[in-house]
């Protein structure tokens, strides 16, 4: 009978017992490591205080330069890296209750969701970037600039078989063979674009001709471009930068290109990045400190030689390969009209391209 | 001697609690503690936090947000994604069947090595697995590029549409229903196959009129999981170019910025998933799975293949080769091709270890959430039980990020002190993955005779000490490997995470989104094959316990 006494069953039950008073110390242990983070760095607040950051753009490229600006401000920056989008209903849901200071965003569709939120930025930090690369009402500002561009296949076309500007590709002789991506933002800014620029007839007649030579439908830039290095298509409508990105990892055997339409108009657009500081922002004053900063030369230069994006303040150079922005002859348009997508997409669903 | 004493301590205190709540409880409440209905009542509540979430959004626009849904082709969107629902469910238990059956009871040689390769699909995110079929096996891929030497094939096929994400899809989610068959065929006891032998039947007819049937419960919890989860898949849809749902609602989140018509979108998602959910539950049988007698501790009889035994094995390779092999190898290649180009740091431990963290906790917090509501409704089949488990499934159908949106709306109002914290992260994991632990806990509970428990209970054990020591035991594999599958499911969740994580927080998961967004192929690759590695763990964990204890 007293060999029965270590049961088995209680063993279990005691097993079971220890398993979860160790993983509730795993919880508690991570959840104290964040309260350990943030009074360690109660430190350095005392001198340069705290930041935090909503960051549409992913952390990949902006983590560095983030790292830069807590180096020579001393704020202890904390960044809230997630899809613009998502970013944007987060805040609107989370309304005056918000503990964002600033919000970075990848396009001005972004910033233009949430501007009710936002407070007018001075003069002096809107006055560094051009006047179309702002909002009309001061309350975002552009941070860097990217080109709308055709990426091409080097093994099946050279730059003379490509038309000027990009009506030239409604010529049935590209039937498939374009790759585009009707559900990215840049894509629909520049269709936005085109409504500005040669008004609704011609931006219908446009969409008509290219879905009638039956684009292939890629989900974003990134497969786009990949989908034309590799020859899967020969042509693709997207931003000029995720090329450097392939050609940087896949070295220069990737076979693919920018074309920047020498007949100008909305295919080589420029759109920008841009950033606010929400109206409820606790450190008013950091979140100043730091649009400073991506707008000062350090940052910018980092935008040219890191990430490939044109600058946008005075004084620093694109990157060696990109062309120079006036010979783009890139369209006149105010960026912050290319915000509002709502009529690009009914467009766009007309002629069956989103869903 | 000792035990008798045990009880004759316990009794009072047991009976009297009971006897207490039972008079106050109406009679259909009265044979379960009033403590485990309301645990049920909250996790459920808990749960309909983000539907409650949609509603709000979508009334909050009045009849505008209605209205827009009809500016979309919804009918041939809904019908799009049924397409899809139905091929990925059949291909997923026409694949997840038999292979729980020869990694359970033949001699499928190494057939436990095949058991742990057939779960990983599911540490595979979707936007990643995806991703690799395309560079593997797409017009222009790997594949090609090695037949264009020899064979001068210049190009394949288009694998995009229907048939390229129902594939990949399928190759990603069978191993819910593998896991669920598998979970069960440990627990079904051998007599009915052994009485269905003696009787001169072969195998495969003992199988298909007496295993297989035992079995529907299982598959359908499985198949159940596999259809919501291809509802609510944003990442292979959208790289397949194929068109579903999760397409638009997302293309309203991120670039037209309309909460209101995406909740009301996601409302009719969520319709489309309460459909699903009905009809599983009327396909379900009433039936109890447990025989008379204890035989759990008998030994099973291991099917011999014979000659079958080359052709199951190569079912199995070729399972295991394209849902694992192909997505691996193609990490494998990015990741070589980023360290030849002198990228170092790919490998992100610090990543890797919050990932494991929250996982665990998301894991046991889960199986525990899901205890009463599947035992519930598998103890005392009613209204309310039913109901709350049905309602359990809605998380999963959802897309992420409105859960994470609908969690931060409650969390921001009304529980400021755990916002940004891993206590709501936690709890969205709870409302996505409850399910997951509800299916299995509930397919292992069904062949658990109750009156195991009753006899516990007569010998003046209390509820929950009988509950603990007689039933918990024996569904140890159900609980385990719905612990296991929140856990590789929270590793690699990503938009709720992205939403909800405590701020500077990086997982695996983020790391992996966050490099292959830039294209930086390389530095996504290191973190998906640690994903894959920490995934493979707990698994093999599980594997090597069934072989010590059978």
């Amino acid at each position: 009978m007293t060999t029965e006494i270590p049961n088995f069953l209680a063993r279990r039950t005691i097993l079971m017992a220890l398993g979860l008073a160790a993983v509730l110390v795993l919880v508690i242990a991570c959840s104290s490591d964040n309260n350990n983070d943030s009074s360690e760095n109660s430190g350095p607040s005392d001198e340069g205080g705290e930041l935090i950051i909503y960051s549409g753009r992913s952390e990949s490229l902006i983590a560095p330069l983030i790292e830069k600006f807590e180096a020579a401000t001393g704020i202890d920056a904390k960044v809230n890296y997630a899809g613009t989008g998502s970013l944007a209903a987060t805040l609107l849901e989370e309304g005056d209750r918000s503990p964002a200071d600033v919000f970075f965003a990848q396009d001005p569709g972004g910033l233009g969701s949430i501007i009710e939120l936002v407070k007018p930025l001075s003069d002096e930090l809107i006055g560094r970037v051009p006047d179309w690369a702002r909002s009309s009402d001061n309350l975002w500002v552009g941070i860097s600039g990217r080109a709308r561009t055709v990426v091409y296949n080097t093994d099946a076309l050279s730059p003379e078989d490509l038309p000027d500007t990009l009506e030239g590709f409604t010529d049935p002789v590209w039937k498939g063979r374009i790759g585009w991506a009707p559900t990215n933002g840049s894509f629909q800014a520049m269709v936005t674009g085109m409504r500005l620029i040669w008004g609704e007839e011609r931006t219908r007649d446009w969409l008509e001709g290219i879905v009638a030579n039956e684009p292939k439908v890629y989900a974003k830039n990134t497969p786009t471009v990949a989908a034309t290095g590799s020859g899967e298509v020969e042509v693709g409508f997207v931003n000029h930068y995720y090329l450097h990105r392939f050609l940087a990892e896949e070295g220069d055997g990737f076979a693919a290109r920018n074309y920047f339409l020498p007949g100008g108009g909305p295919g080589s657009a420029i759109l920008v990045t841009g950033a606010a500081i929400l109206k409820t922002a606790d450190n008013a004053i950091e979140a100043e400190r730091f649009l400073d900063y991506l707008l000062s030369a350090e940052a910018q230069s980092y935008f040219a030689e890191e990430t490939y994006e044109y600058p946008l303040i005075d004084g620093v150079e694109r990157a060696d390969m990109l062309p120079d922005l006036a010979s783009l002859s890139t369209p006149d348009i105010d960026v912050s009209d290319l915000g509002d997508l709502a009529a690009t997409q009914n467009l766009l669903r007309e002629f069956g391209a989103l869903p | 001697m000792n035990r008798t004493r045990v009880i004759g301590e316990e009794a009072p205190v047991g009976s009297g609690s009971t006897w207490t709540h039972r008079r106050l409880l109406p009679p259909w409440l009265r044979r379960e503690p009033l403590s485990l209905w309301l645990a049920a009542i909250a996790v459920a509540g808990a749960a309909a936090l983000p539907v409650l979430y949609l509603v709000v959004r979508a009334a909050e626009s009045g009849e505008s947000a209605v209205d827009s849904i009809f500016d979309f082709d919804t009918l041939a969107i809904l019908w799009r994604s049924i397409q899809l629902i139905v091929l990925v469910t059949l291909g997923s238990v026409l694949i997840a069947v038999p292979l729980a059956w020869l990694t359970v009871r033949t001699d499928l040689p190494y057939r436990r090595a095949w058991a742990v390769a057939s779960v990983l699909p599911l540490a595979i995110p979707s936007y990643v697995g995806a991703l690799a079929f395309i560079s593997a096996f797409g017009p222009k891929g790997l594949l090609q590029g090695w037949l264009e030497g020899p064979f001068g094939v210049d190009r394949l096929p288009d694998l995009y549409g229907l048939t390229g994400a129902s594939v990949v899809l399928i190759l990603l989610s069978y191993p819910y229903v593998f896991l669920t068959v598998r979970a069960t065929l440990w627990r079904l006891e051998p007599e009915m196959e052994e009485a269905s032998w003696t009787l001169g039947r072969s195998p495969w007819q003992t199988f298909r009129r007496v295993t297989l049937p035992l079995l529907y419960p299982a598959i359908g919890a499985g198949a159940l999981l596999v259809a919501l989860y291809t509802l609510s898949d944003f990442g292979a849809v959208a790289l397949l170019q194929y068109d579903t749902f999760t397409r638009v609602i997302f293309n309203e989140y991120n670039s037209a910025f309309n909460r209101a018509v995406a909740a009301a979108l996601s409302l009719v998602l969520l319709a489309v998933a309460v459909s699903l959910i009905l009809i599983e539950a009327s396909a379900r049988r009433r039936a109890r799975y447990y025989s008379g007698a204890n035989a759990a501790r008998r030994r099973r009889r291991i099917v011999r293949l014979g000659r079958w035994r080359l052709p199951a094995f190569i079912f199995s390779s070729l399972v295991t080769l394209l849902a694992l092999g192909i997505p691996v190898f193609v990490l494998v290649y990015w990741l070589t091709r980023g360290v030849n180009a002198g990228e170092s740091g790919l490998f992100d431990w610090g990543a890797a270890f919050t990932s494991v963290q929250y996982s665990l906790a998301a894991a046991v917090v889960t199986v525990i959430a899901a205890i009463p509501i599947s035992v519930l409704s598998v103890r005392r089949p009613g209204l309310l039980s039913t109901g709350l488990e049905r309602f359990s499934y809605v998380g999963f159908a959802m897309p992420g990020i409105a859960v994470g949106l609908g969690l931060v709306f409650f969390g921001i109002r009304y529980a400021t002190g755990i916002y940004q914290t891993v206590y709501l992260l936690v709890l969205a994991y709870v409302v996505l993955f409850l399910p997951v632990a509800v299916g299995l806990i509930r397919s292992s509970l069904l062949q658990v005779n109750p009156r195991m428990e009753e006899a516990a209970m007569s010998l003046g054990r209390s509820q929950i000490n009988a509950f603990l020591t007689v039933t918990v035991p024996v569904i140890r594999p159900g609980l385990a490997a719905a612990a296991i599958m929140v856990f590789l499911l929270t590793m690699k969740e990503l938009p709720a995470t992205l939403i909800l994580g405590p701020i500077e927080s990086r997982t695996l998961a983020t790391s992996i989104w966050s490099a292959a967004e830039e294209a930086f192929f390389a530095r996504a690759a290191a973190p998906s094959l640690l994903l894959v590695i920490a995934s493979a763990a707990p698994m093999t964990f599980l594997v090597l316990r069934e072989r010590s204890r059978n």
